[in-house]
């Protein structure tokens, strides 16, 4: 077994476990560490196939914002775990179906490289990053650029649907602030000195 | 070498690597020691004090001595504190702190990895720093490090945005992600040729958004220690703490190597004639890095702590617009023959 071979099951290991991990902890916001864990691995398991911009993509998207906020929000709940456990015998028949057709829309897609599949070795010179871009913005372009519309409109939908803006609420207008001068704010009064009058 | 390559047989990648990793982090831990005592000794002259002058010879030693204190103290657990997570967080925050020294070059051939996406490992590795800050505060039960906890995560992620376009900046004008072909493609005559003529814009929101990032005053609402004690770490005592202290300072001067070699032309010399280029070129980068972070330290003497909802607006109204316009300037730019860098 080479090294590399080790390299891989160990993360592949790592990574089960990791996702068994997700979803039996009793606790959130271990949930959602181990969820962090198995981003990491799974980038681990990218840069192995010398994927470096997806793994490092991945660890910079996913575990370095998305899970930021996922943690943050996790955090502050109080979730009851009694009370989602609960459903867990009726979810359980839906989440089935779904993890299997996902298992073999994926098999079927592989299935056809499955026998030539072994370690991708693209030599040294290529830089993925590059091949990425030129084949994103030329031959995908149309495709990248809906997506990337499509994420604006969810973007600018989760805002309108969340704003609320309170009548009552007092904000600042910074524009202004550093606007004022001195003498919008200090008045200086000369005044004579006034004199002790007797009995003081 | 081929007597120690003989002797460790197929071993010898493996050992020559982790000589290599030990020859950049122990000079680190030295430069964040000494970097400790510069802090105190700069901030106490800017306030007409002294410093620290009492231990070794003006003070030398103070460091050291400080470090020795923190390892004999006692590490407490809070009652109903998560124990693991509450152990595991220092070493989140120092983890991502050493290992993005990975990509960094010191000179022309001096670099650990010389991996093609360096730029992008670099802001992957820091963008987890986070998570020592966040899950600290979360596992040590307490009120005043949960709310720091919470003001860092969304501090470092609303300054991350604006410090990823700003190395986009970079990676358009230098075309590359590879760290030592960036300090190269500022070659030239001398100052003039480094990025932060072209990219000026981007390299002031990147010197800041560094100083958001590290959680250095005035963006330290994360400790904060006027509203929350000590923020995130206040539960954490003895070399737990030191690990935090510790990673705070490699943090800063990871940023100020980083900030040095993109925009302040890396190791090469300000003027490329006879009495500059004689100057060996470490001593360059190591010359723009301890200016970078004289300015950390000048920042921390001078200005006020901001409050909460004006570091959210420079982020997110200001910085991030600065640095998309410019992005379009410099693309723009450099279709012109005008563009000479």
């Amino acid at each position: 077994m080479s090294f590399k071979v080790f390299i891989f099951y160990f993360f592949s290991v790592v990574l089960l476990l990791a996702a068994v991990r997700v979803i039996t902890a009793r606790n959130p916001v271990h949930s959602a560490l181990f969820l962090v864990l198995a981003f990491f691995t799974a980038a681990g398991l990218w840069m192995l196939l010398e994927a470096e911009f997806l793994a490092i993509s991945l660890v910079l998207v996913y575990v370095g914002a998305v899970m930021v906020l996922f943690l943050f929000v996790v955090m502050m709940l109080d979730i009851n775990l009694e009370e989602l456990r609960q459903g867990f015998w009726d979810y359980l028949p839906h989440g089935l179906i779904v993890g299997g057709l996902m298992v073999v829309e994926m098999a079927m897609v592989l299935g056809a490289r499955y026998t030539e599949a072994g370690w991708a070795d693209l030599g040294e010179q290529v830089s993925n990053t590059k091949a990425l871009g030129q084949v994103l913005y030329t031959q995908y372009v149309y495709p990248f650029e809906l997506a990337a519309v499509l994420l604006l409109i969810a973007i600018v939908a989760a805002i309108a649907l969340t704003l609320r803006r309170r009548k009552d609420t007092k904000y600042q207008n910074p524009a202004k602030q550093v606007q004022v001068k001195r003498g919008d704010r200090v008045r200086l009064v000369s005044m004579p000195a006034e004199k002790a009058k007797k009995g003081e | 070498m081929t007597a120690l390559e003989n002797l460790f047989g197929p071993a010898w990648p493996a050992v020559w690597t982790l000589a290599k990793i030990v020859a950049i982090v122990a000079p680190l831990f030295l430069g964040v020691a000494y970097l400790t005592l510069a802090e105190r000794k700069v901030i106490g002259y800017m306030q007409v004090r002294i410093g620290p002058n009492r231990v070794g010879p003006k003070g030398w030693l103070q460091p050291i001595a400080d470090g020795l204190k923190l390892l004999f103290k006692e590490i407490i657990v809070p009652s109903g504190a998560n124990k693991f997570l509450f152990i595991l967080a220092p070493m989140l925050a120092i983890a991502p702190a050493m290992a993005a020294w990975a990509v960094v070059p010191f000179s022309p051939e001096v670099v650990l990895a010389d991996v093609d996406a360096g730029l992008l490992y670099v802001m992957a590795i820091t963008s987890m720093g986070v998570y020592g800050v966040i899950v600290a505060g979360w596992a040590s039960n307490s009120k005043y490090a949960f709310l720091g906890s919470l003001r860092s995560a969304a501090q470092i992620v609303s300054y991350e945005i604006a410090m990823g376009f700003a190395l986009v900046g970079v990676l358009l004008a230098a075309q590359s992600m590879n760290l030592t072909q960036i300090v190269n493609g500022q070659q030239g005559g001398g100052f003039w040729n480094w990025y932060f003529v072209p990219l000026f814009p981007m390299f002031l929101v990147y010197l800041i958004a560094g100083v958001a990032e590290t959680n250095r005053a005035p963006f330290d609402v994360a400790e904060g220690e006027s509203e929350l004690v000590a923020g995130f770490h206040v539960e954490y005592s003895g070399m737990a703490f030191a690990v935090f202290f510790l990673a705070e300072y490699a943090n800063m001067i990871l940023v100020a190597t980083m900030t040095a070699i993109m925009f302040l032309g890396g190791w090469l010399p300000p003027f490329n004639v006879v009495p500059f280029t004689w100057v060996p070129s470490f001593i360059w980068l190591a010359a723009k890095v301890a200016f970078v972070l004289f300015l950390f330290l000048w920042f921390r003497a001078t200005f006020p702590r901001y409050r909460y909802d004006q570091i959210m607006r420079l982020g997110w109204k200001v910085f991030i617009p600065v640095t998309l316009v410019w992005l379009m300037v410099v693309a723009g730019w450099m279709l012109t023959p005008a563009w000479v860098w």
